[in-house]
């Protein structure tokens, strides 16, 4: 019998992906060159991919019959566990890459650490999906400096994103409380443990884009209990209306 | 200096081309070839290339509404394959010695033509799948015959391209089986956008041959293998069975099946339509022309990072290497 | 005019190996800034569908090409020199292993 806390943790696992997923297959077909609308297709594909595993588990563990598209398409707001980061609207190409990079960065960390899990789908999960995390962050690593060290505009729409998105990154390391225990049996990361190397691979990224971390008093949180930005409600009114629409149909 | 050949004259270089043309031989970008074969094949290949690009729209306006995670996946691989094929083709088209720039600005100017049926609207989820069956349905008929193009690269990209379609026609009936056989409001779904989508896709392989201006010559120098009816009688029959099969039916009261020669034979297409939508007035041209300008000038600044960040470090790399020297 | 000229990025050739062991095959061309921005949008654009194992990006302006007038005295030289190819030589009837 699984613990009651695993469903909410793989809920905060999937939930992030899929969102950030979404987020980024808006920019199918409105990329800034052929090149690029591709790759992003591509890392929006890794995750909702991520993110069709990890619900898939979630609804196993849950035991209530509720598969991925029924989490993914029937949950209301409040019952997503995403990080705010991930909900913000896509911005302009400096601000999608910045959150790539971020969060990217941060899921490398989490899934090395998840694939020592001892929950062995978790860990297979991990194993696959590092691989995909390993090149989005090569991916908008690389542009972060192009971005940064670009032209004046470039520069300061890069810088922009930067402080934009960073009061959003720390909810990513905030501990959730409930998986206490989880953590204890080995089960989930401790993410509060991957803050100190992630912040050091952004600070050289950023030192070599010529960006910088702005100073920030707060950083943004609820995400992770259900209490989201005014931008994840209207998300989701796109994303699940085809499939409210039509209650039990098989797609 | 290498010995050159005596330079034939054009009438000899002509007649040389068009026997290795007859002799099914592929012409390359350095061989001589006709200015106006040259000037065909940018033609023809542009357009090709920015149809891909356009029709990532139609399509895209539903990935974000996909009802299954397993739609969405799939929807959003075809729509960047799209992507893809328009890259490759535009590659194909480079070879001819313009660049890709210029053809893009062709076509944000609206000077360059790309396929009518992407001016019409997606207006519902089923319109995803009727795409993918017919819109693709239509677009594999004329492109497995374009991978035999005389001219190597155009030849080669639709060998990729056709292998990497193989999904997308597929898809797109088994999303309308999924439909037709699902509940009665996601079958009427179905049949709602087969209506709106048969004739505009029977309209994809262009003019009655008789009013099909380029078409001989096309054909005539291996491009084009068949003519536009030819296809399009090809595409009818091949689909009316799979109408068939999942118990729709086409908008065509005319419809009848010809004994003598196999074929389905449909009633009058609407060219005046046709000719409307190709001369912009479709329903969606402005929308499609608009969605693309917007992706270029918001995309400006980016590629110019790129650019100017290559350069710093280029810049940079020959400063080292010249103060270690 | 719509917008003023741009200059696009350079155009780079790619070159996939399908399988360890075999060779590299030219697959298509793109446009990319750099060398490691024309191996990252390889990877995304030609090796969505496992096709590589390894890429090769070249810059399309470092490549030389013989031209159609070589042809000539390029290849046909080759044609008669039957001797270089094993089906060139007789062995006894008998002899099976070569």
């Amino acid at each position: 019998m699984a613990s009651p806390a695993l469903f909410p943790a793989l809920l905060r696992l999937g939930d992030d992906r899929l969102v950030l997923g979404h987020r980024t297959s808006e920019w199918c077909g409105h990329a800034p060159i052929l090149e690029e609308d591709i790759a992003l297709a591509n890392i929006s594909l890794d995750l909702i991919g991520q993110a069709n595993l990890l619900l898939q588990y979630a609804g196993e563990v849950e035991g209530a019959g509720r598969d991925q598209d029924a989490l993914a398409f029937s949950r209301d707001a409040m019952e997503y566990r995403n990080a705010l980061l991930c909900e913000l609207p896509k911005g302009d190409f400096g601000v999608t890459i910045a959150r790539h990079f971020f969060h990217g960065l941060f899921s490398v960390l989490q899934w090395q650490a998840l694939s020592s899990s001892k929950d062995a789908t978790v860990a297979g999960i991990a194993a696959k999906a590092l691989k995909e995390s390993k090149y989005h962050v090569r991916h908008a690593g690389e542009w972060v400096i192009r971005l940064g060290d670009g032209t004046e505009e470039s520069h300061r729409r890069a810088q922009a994103a930067v402080d934009q998105l960073w009061p959003y990154t720390g909810e990513l390391f905030m501990q959730p409380t409930d998986e206490a225990e989880l953590v204890a049996d080995g089960l989930v990361a401790d993410v509060s443990a991957l803050e100190g190397p992630w912040r050091a691979q952004v600070d050289d990224v950023l030192r070599r884009a010529t960006l910088t971390v702005p100073e920030t008093a707060w950083m943004q949180r609820g995400g992770r209990v259900g209490v989201h930005t005014e931008h994840l409600g209207h998300l989701l009114a796109e994303m699940q209306s085809v499939a409210r629409a039509h209650p039990g149909a098989q797609w | 200096m290498t010995t050159q050949t005596p330079v034939a004259d054009d009438a000899a270089r002509l007649a040389a081309f068009e026997a290795r043309i007859a002799a099914d031989e592929s012409i390359e970008p350095k061989d001589w070839m006709p200015e106006r074969y040259r000037s065909q094949l940018i033609r023809m290949m542009s357009q090709h290339a920015h149809s891909e690009v356009v029709g990532m729209l139609p399509e895209g306006n539903w990935i974000t509404r996909a009802p299954s995670l397993r739609r969405k996946m799939i929807l959003l691989a075809k729509v960047q394959d799209e992507g893809g094929h328009g890259l490759y083709i535009y590659c194909g088209t480079e070879t001819l010695g313009v660049d890709r720039q210029e053809l893009v600005q062709q076509l944000l100017d609206g000077k360059a033509k790309y396929s009518s049926i992407f001016n019409y609207p997606t207006l519902s989820w089923a319109d995803i799948g009727a795409i993918g069956w017919l819109v693709d349905g239509a677009a594999i008929v004329n492109q497995t015959m374009l991978a035999k193009a005389s001219y190597g690269p155009y030849a080669r990209a639709m060998v990729r391209i056709c292998k990497e379609e193989n999904f997308h026609k597929k898809q797109g009936y088994e999303f309308m089986v999924t439909l037709a056989r699902g509940t009665p409001a996601q079958k009427a779904m179905a049949q709602e956008s087969l209506n709106r989508w048969w004739w505009p896709s029977l309209m994809m392989f262009g003019p009655h041959d008789a009013d099909s201006p380029n078409s001989d010559e096309l054909k005539k120098w291996g491009v084009k293998r068949k003519s536009n009816d030819e296809l399009r009688q090809r595409f009818v029959n091949l689909t009316i069975a799979q109408v068939k099969a999942i118990d729709l039916t086409v908008p065509d009261p005319d419809l009848r099946y010809d004994e003598a020669s196999g074929d389905w034979i449909t009633g009058p297409i609407d060219w005046d339509e046709f000719w409307r939508v190709v001369k912009g007035h479709g329903p969606c041209n402005s929308e499609r022309l608009g969605a693309r300008r917007k992706a270029h000038d918001e995309g400006r600044w980016v590629r110019d990072a790129a650019m100017a960040y290559a350069e710093k470090q280029q810049r940079n790399n020959r400063e080292t290497t010249e103060r270690q020297q | 005019m719509y917008a003023d000229a741009e200059t696009s990025w350079p155009l780079w050739e790619v070159f996939t190996q399908g399988t360890d062991g075999a060779p590299h095959q030219h697959a298509g061309s793109l446009h990319a800034t750099s060398a490691e921005h024309a191996l990252q949008n390889a990877r995304d654009v030609y090796a969505r569908r496992n096709e590589a194992v390894n890429l090769w990006v070249v810059p399309s302006a470092a490549i030389t090409g013989s031209t159609p007038e070589d042809m000539g005295p390029f290849f046909d030289p080759a044609h008669d020199k039957a001797y270089r190819h094993p089906q060139f030589y007789k062995v006894p009837k008998g002899v099976k292993v070569f």
